[in-house]
């Protein structure tokens, strides 16, 4: 198996690494302290065309494959986590459009994404449905040539400054999971309103919302996939996102690896540097391993994808092992920084309250271990 | 409109405060130091590109020198340009200003008929800014330096030129040659399908095969001055770190430059 | 054609010479060196080479160049006033003559330019070459290069010397160019090979991380331009025995395709940066632009100019005749004070050879401090205010007194 990166990924990535470096990183601080929506980044990433990388050419995209958009979220999210989340969670919206969006659909929804002109979100979570993805009680009912919606969401990534939301509603209560459909819903429609703001412990910059609907009316040419669709394209949805997601953590754990490692070569104490100390080798020994498992697990899962393959499980693994990893190495690197790693002068505190998110969102991580648990049994000998 | 850029890939000069002095045998001794775009000469890409942007122009890229530059052309192409044409040829090895600038001249001849010529006011590594000059009077036509604002009407440029200490306004028919400082514009990245497009796309290489240049008038023999030698600088000798609090040390700062009588008004 | 050859026989794969070439053009393959095409012939690896194992040939070639005799300074003058590096070049010209055993001339292009000449005759020069006409009272690129062409190619100088100026820049190449004759920028250094008559050229390339020596063989005259402040201006000695030739520029009717429109000033009272006997430095350190006030209220106490690093001009703090540096001005002023300014190399080479150098930085590590005559290690925001305030004390003190 060949791991290496293609020549296009490479040059692709050293452009990305180039913008992050100079442009993303440097203020991820200040968007941080903030908690201001990342505009300049978000703008420069869709002058890029990154927004377009999975979205086939005759929608405004570059068709690329799973594996380079994971590449990019990967090197983004180490710049600044906030806005590697953000063009994660665009992912939520492109790829049920992709999935199960008829032609019009694509034609009308896809391009604005593409370009980064509008950003997208993907509307599920909702206070009695969480980790209980079936219990959506947003409701829908058939009228006038559309759909009525009624209910609310909250913590919705992107929530406000997207434009396209992938909205998840109930037909038909009494048949519960079975009776979610998905819908397209549009910023400014009628009965469309957006109310909290949520402060949350970290990733302050990223936007997440409650979204209020009152009487909305959806045409039914909105209806995405079919009337019983909504579940299915749910769990796909979350499957795929998975990845962007677990490189956004990953993203977390390699900046707080970077940090660390620099770190214990500079700090002097009783005469020598604390990296020649075993007991900080083996933290930054296992704080890299650590990432290198959850590199390949993530990467096969999106190569899978790519292929056609069932990659419900590694994207799963990828996640759950992304996000703990990003918990523990970002844990110990404010443990390797000491004292200045509790302060806020130095960055490696902020990704220890960016990383908690990741165990959380997109499934938690006892989800994917019920995830993980129910594939494996299944798999035949 | 045909606008064409002339660049030129340099080393990063910025990253060479890595190059230190072996103390043994005071031989410069430099760890891997990539290979850029000039600097000044993205500014001029950028500017050519927003021209083609707002007045719908085609911009050819070219540049002389080995074929590693060839990336740099790419990178050109990447962020907008429509061609791009390497100048490359073992004879033209060892090109001072006068050479590179004829060896310009005729590859511009070749390509035919244009009506601006932009270029970076300078290369970060041999910091003449002569080519851009030279360049104008090979081929006969205006020139115009230092130029941070540039803006098209018809057969005409105006321009703003940096003086020592003010702005000149001055107004040029075209076709001529406009050298530019990094006032002008902020270069853009380049698109990841520009990236793309630039990694298929297809750059000529002209040798002196298809050129056809006198030998005596290219490359080393075509140029009257010779580096005879290289070598790195003496380092100033160091001075002293006052010492002290914030008020002690101000003190001490304003006595030294009343001994050394710096100042007309304070002995 | 010349050419470079590796002597595989005697190349022992060493390295030595890989690591002395500025341009990257060799490298060691199958433990020989190979050379590539990007060589300039400097010849550093040919000097390095403990084995003798790397040979230029060059062609010699006959040129008679008995022909071409004196040293000449091009003396700008901008609105009617000579410009101060024309004195600095007389300097260095007068040096380069007498070892030459030659004439010194000095070719003044301009309008109304009678009393210009009395100031010109109090210096040490041999000869005036005088073109007075209305076309030339300002800079235009196509006029000064004819008129000069003209001039060298009649009298034919062996040395033609022009100040680094924004005229300078714009000038010597285009008439380099028309000549056919090789010109060597930003000279910080210039001596006479006596016996080969040659000049050598001594400048920084690199961003100024090296030096080259260059010399011009072949051709003639031997142009050089030369950075303000680089050179020692030399003092006027009283009344000179100079001869003055008045010439007759053959300049027909107005250059129809450059038109000089007018001059905008941003900012007034802007002091050339490279006559400043003062100056006060910033750059990144100063946070934001407002912050450049510090600068300028330390500066006009101090009757200085300001200056400003790369960092800062880029980012549009400052207009970029402040720029100190590679890509900037040289200055040499005799108390330079750097303010939040790291000082790198490109840096330096635009201020390293100020008489007395203050660097005020927070940061102990920065380069600055290598170069500094005295180094303050101290947050500018709090420095400055402090030494701005202690300093206006005085002087109204002495106002007083």
């Amino acid at each position: 198996m060949d791991f290496d990166l293609t020549e296009e990924q490479k040059t692709i990535l050293e452009l990305v690494d180039e913008v992050s470096e100079k442009e993303i990183a440097p203020l991820s601080d200040e968007i941080a302290q903030k908690g201001e929506f990342p505009r300049k980044n978000i703008e420069k990433l869709a002058s890029l065309d990154l927004f377009g990388v999975t979205i086939p050419p005759e929608y405004g995209g570059l068709g690329m494959d799973y594996l380079t958009w994971a590449l990019i979220a990967e090197r983004i999210s180490r710049a600044c986590a906030t806005t590697g989340l953000i063009f994660g969670a665009n992912l939520l919206c492109t790829f049920p459009l992709l999935n199960f969006g008829n032609e019009w659909q694509k034609s009308k929804f896809l391009p604005p994404l593409a370009r980064g002109r509008s950003l997208g979100a993907f509307a599920l979570t909702e206070p009695e449905a969480g980790s209980d993805a079936g219990n959506v009680q947003t409701t829908a009912r058939r009228e006038k040539g559309g759909y009525i919606l009624n209910g609310n969401k909250i913590f919705i990534t992107n929530g406000e400054v997207a434009d396209i939301y992938i909205v998840i509603a109930n037909l038909d209560k009494k048949r519960g999971a079975r009776g979610l459909a998905a819908f397209i819903v549009g910023k400014g429609a009628e009965g469309f309103s957006f109310g909290q703001h949520f402060k949350k412990m970290g990733l302050e910059a990223l936007p997440n919302v409650e979204l209020i609907f009152e009487d909305c009316w959806v045409p039914e040419e909105n209806l995405l996939g079919g009337e019983k669709k909504g579940f299915r394209i749910a769990m796909q949805t979350f499957a795929a996102g998975r990845k962007g997601v677990g490189v956004g953590a990953l993203g977390i754990a390699e900046a707080a690896f970077e940090k660390a490692r620099d770190y214990s070569k500079e700090r002097i104490q009783f005469g020598r540097s604390i990296s020649t100390f075993q007991a900080i080798q083996h933290i930054l020994a296992d704080m890299a391993t650590k990432i290198e498992a959850a590199r390949y697990l993530l990467y096969k899962a999106a190569w899978l994808l790519d292929r056609g393959k069932p990659f419900e499980k590694y994207a799963s693994m990828g996640k759950l092992y992304a996000s703990e990893a990003a918990m523990w190495v970002s844990t110990k690197a404010v443990q390797v920084l000491g004292g200045y790693g509790y302060m806020k002068d130095y960055p490696v505190e902020r990704y220890m309250r960016e990383a908690k998110l990741f165990e959380i969102i997109e499934g938690t991580s006892e989800i994917q271990r019920g995830i993980i648990a129910n594939l494996i049994l299944r798999e035949k000998e | 409109m045909h606008i064409i850029v002339c660049i030129k890939q340099v080393p990063d000069t910025e990253e060479l405060p890595r190059v230190r002095v072996n103390p043994e045998d005071n031989t410069i001794v430099r760890e891997g130091i990539k290979s850029i775009i000039n600097p000044f000469d993205e500014n001029a890409i950028e500017e050519a590109i927003r021209i083609k942007e707002k007045n719908s122009a085609v911009v050819t890229v070219i540049s002389m020198g080995p074929p590693q530059a060839k990336d740099a052309l790419r990178k050109a192409l990447a962020m907008g340009a429509d061609k791009a044409i390497l100048i490359s040829d073992p004879v033209f090895a060892g090109s001072d200003t006068l050479a590179t600038s004829f060896t310009l001249s005729e590859a511009i001849r070749k390509i035919g008929n244009f009506d601006l010529i932009l270029l970076g006011k300078q290369a970060i590594d041999g910091d003449t800014a002569q080519v851009g000059p030279g360049l104008a009077e090979w081929l006969g036509i205006p020139q115009v330096t230092y130029v941070r604002r540039l803006e098209i009407k018809d057969k005409l440029i105006k321009v703003e030129r940096v003086l020592e200490d003010c702005f000149e306004i001055v107004e040029i028919k075209l076709p001529a040659v406009v050298t530019v400082t990094k006032e002008i514009n902020e270069p853009r990245y380049p698109s990841l399908k520009g990236l793309l497009r630039a990694r298929k796309a297809e750059i000529p290489v002209w040798g002196n095969d298809y050129l056809g240049l006198p030998l005596d008038k290219v490359g080393l023999d075509g140029s009257p001055t010779r580096v005879t030698k290289v070598f790195v600088p003496e380092p100033p000798p160091r001075g002293k770190i006052i010492e002290g609090d914030l008020n002690q040390k101000v003190e001490k700062l304003i006595e030294e430059i009343k001994k050394r009588n710096l100042l007309k008004w304070l002995r | 054609m010349a050419k470079i050859r590796v002597i595989e026989e005697k190349c022992t794969g060493c390295g030595r010479c890989v690591s002395v070439c500025s341009f990257s053009q060799i490298k060691i393959e199958n433990d020989k060196a190979q050379i590539m095409q990007g060589c300039t012939f400097c010849g550093a690896c040919v000097d390095v080479c403990p084995f003798d194992a790397i040979e230029i040939e060059k062609e010699e070639r006959k040129v008679d160049l008995s022909g071409y005799r004196g040293v000449w300074i091009f003396a700008e003058q901008r609105d009617g006033e000579i410009m101060p590096v024309t004195y600095e070049l007389i300097g260095a010209g007068r040096y380069l003559a007498d070892d030459l055993s030659e004439e010194l001339s000095v070719v003044i292009l301009g309008d109304k330019l009678e009393n210009k000449l009395q100031i010109l005759q109090r210096y040490p020069v041999d000869k005036v070459y005088l073109v007075d006409h209305p076309l030339l009272g300002n800079y235009r690129t196509n006029f000064y290069t004819k008129v000069l062409f003209d001039l060298v190619k009649k009298y034919q100088p062996e040395i033609l010397l022009i100040g680094a100026t924004s005229l300078g820049r714009d000038l010597a190449p285009r008439v380099a160019s028309r000549l056919k004759t090789g010109l060597t920028a930003d000279c910080t250094s210039l001596k006479v090979d006596k016996e080969k008559r040659n000049l050598i050229q001594i400048r920084p390339a690199f961003g100024g991380n090296i030096m080259a020596s260059i010399i011009t063989p072949y051709h003639r005259p031997q142009m050089a331009t030369v950075r303000p402040k680089v050179m020692r201006k030399i003092s006027p000695r009283g009344r000179s025995n100079c001869e003055v030739i008045k010439v007759d520029p053959d300049l027909s009717g107005e250059d129809n395709l450059v038109n000089i429109i007018g001059k905008v000033r941003e900012e007034t009272g802007v002091q050339d940066l490279q006559e400043a006997e003062i100056i006060v430095s910033g750059g990144r350190g100063l946070g934001k632009p407002e912050n450049f006030s510090l600068i300028r209220k330390l500066a006009e106490l101090l009757g200085g100019a300001v200056g400003a690093s790369r960092a800062v001009v880029d980012a549009g703090w400052i207009p970029s005749y402040h720029q100190v540096g590679q890509t900037g001005k040289t200055v040499q002023p005799k108390l330079y004070i750097a303010c939040g300014i790291s000082g790198a190399i490109q840096h330096q080479v635009g201020m390293r050879n100020s008489e007395v150098i203050v660097a005020i930085n927070k940061d102990p590590d920065a380069p600055i401090f290598n170069i500094a005559t005295y180094g303050i290690v101290e947050d500018l925001h709090k420095f400055l205010p402090v030494l701005i305030e202690k300093l206006e004390n005085l002087s109204s003190r002495k106002n007083k007194g």
